[in-house]
């Protein structure tokens, strides 16, 4: 069965799939806010929380894109407001980097986006998720090829 | 008491594992003694026939090198981890996918129509590929199948340990053999090297200054290396904060930075994103304008990364 499909009115449809990572102190709050404005928006997103965007190891943005996402949003604090001084530069630069690696394997660069959103931007929050997830929807599916399942003495080993 | 019986084989490899074997040198002769080696295709006449006449089990251990990427090489990996009681990926491609897994950058017919159609020194008209099956006079001629992608030895067949490196490094396998036969070997899945980075072994770790900071990263023949200082301060790009230790430094000591052979510790899950981490950190950029540039200077990510790991990655394949 194809990933992401959901039933609407009695029809299978494709719905894209975004894993965001969003920064404690900026982006998670602002999205907070966003909730508690009543801001209606994309309810695509899988919301995960780390504490800086500098936390963002490039291994989780494959492992979400091997475990089905079809998009990837990080959100930070913007340049010179990080909690950790330099956290989200920090995330620019690995961001900047992977992007070339994602485009030598396939991967175009609208399925992965960064921004800075501050506390107070709830309605930025509202309108990235809404371009991010029409974006995807228009690129469609990512299709990863299977990786074959190693197994170590005999046992499958996640 | 008979002796133990030992195989070695290879499937898609360059030959320099079993170069590795012979740098054993004197010590060879030590396992010689202590081992009968059983199969050996690069130095020694033993057919296919004379495996699958073994009984399961019958060999102790087989050291297999090199990735799989055909119907035979297949075969002879499920073959050997029938006959082999204890199945060993020695060197990169096996562990990881080595070099050949690079070719996971590229689809299949991209890959024959390069090598059968537009290498400048090919000349074939009709287009002719490789076939499985080719009907001639005599009968019937038959070639291993070209498989869709690279896979490592453990995608193929379950695998006890693994011996990493571009080779491995004689010491690794000294201590590998040596703890097969006496029996102390750690538990099944282990790799068989220490699992620190390289930089805790470097002999250059003095040099290395509290924080690194680099403008621009440099291709080795673009300066003149010094012997002495740590080979990121210098602007290289030496992957090893983020590659197991284990070689003794080798490359380091004929002043040639790190390019990660002996894969990831334990706690990697992907050896090519955690070293783009590593290198991404100690970049000197904070301007979005001037980001690019800096990292423009690494010229080919993928290739520099995932070097000896693509097919182990998460991304396994780029997306046709």
């Amino acid at each position: 069965m194809t990933k992401g499909l959901i039933m609407t009115d009695g029809n299978a449809t494709w719905e894209p799939r975004i894993v965001a990572f969003f920064c404690n102190w900026c982006t998670y709050t602002a999205s907070d806010l966003a909730g508690t404005s009543r801001m209606t928006y994309a309810p695509n997103t899988r919301v995960i929380r780390v504490m800086c965007s500098g936390r963002l190891d490039p291994q989780f943005i494959l492992d979400a894109f091997r475990r089905g996402a079809d998009g990837v949003l990080i959100g930070g604090c913007h340049p010179g407001d990080c909690h950790y001084q330099e956290g989200n530069y920090k995330a620019l630069r690995r961001f900047r980097l992977l992007r070339r690696l994602l485009r030598q394997m396939g991967i175009e660069d609208g399925r992965v986006r960064l921004e800075w959103i501050s506390a107070s931007e709830g309605d930025r929050v509202q309108k990235v998720t809404n371009e991010m997830t029409e974006q995807v929807r228009r690129m469609g599916p990512l299709k990863l090829a299977a990786i074959p399942t190693p197994v170590h003495a005999g046992v499958a080993v996640e | 008491m008979a002796k133990p019986k030992v195989g070695f084989y290879w499937c898609a490899s360059c030959g320099g594992c079993e170069e590795a074997v012979v740098d054993l040198a004197d010590v060879v002769l030590k396992v010689v003694e202590a081992v009968d080696i059983v199969l050996w295709p690069v130095a020694m006449d033993f057919k296919r026939s004379d495996v699958e006449a073994m009984a399961d089990g019958e060999m102790a251990v087989c050291f297999v090198n090199g990735a799989i990427r055909t119907s035979e090489q297949l075969e002879m990996a499920e073959l050997l981890r029938k006959k082999a009681g204890l199945l060993v990926a020695f060197g990169s491609c096996a562990h990881t996918g080595g070099i050949p897994g690079l070719a996971n950058l590229y689809d299949k017919d991209e890959i024959l129509a390069r090598a059968y159609d537009t290498v400048p020194t090919v000349v074939n008209p009709e287009k002719a590929r490789p076939q499985p099956e080719t009907a001639v006079p005599e009968g019937t001629v038959t070639l291993p199948v070209f498989h869709e992608s690279v896979n490592t030895l453990d995608q193929t067949v379950p695998v006890d340990y693994y011996l990493p490196g571009c080779p491995p490094p004689v010491e690794l396998i000294v201590n590998a053999v040596m703890a097969i036969l006496e029996g102390k070997l750690p538990p099944k899945g282990a790799v068989l090297a220490p699992d620190t980075a390289l930089c805790t072994d470097c002999p250059r770790k003095e040099s290395k200054p509290e924080k690194l900071s680099i403008t621009e990263f440099k291709r080795p023949y673009q300066i003149m290396i010094d012997p002495e200082q740590c080979l990121l301060a210098q602007g290289l790009l030496c992957l090893g904060p983020a590659t197991r230790a284990g070689c003794g430094s080798a490359c380091i000591k004929g002043n040639m930075p790190c390019t990660g052979c002996l894969g990831p510790t334990s706690r990697v899950k992907d050896y090519g994103a955690k070293a783009l981490s590593a290198m991404a950190s100690i970049l000197d950029a904070k301007e979005e304008e001037t980001m690019d540039a800096v990292v423009a200077s690494i010229a080919d990510p993928a290739g520099t990364f995932y070097r000896y790991s693509l097919p182990a990655s998460l991304l396994y394949q780029k997306i046709g």
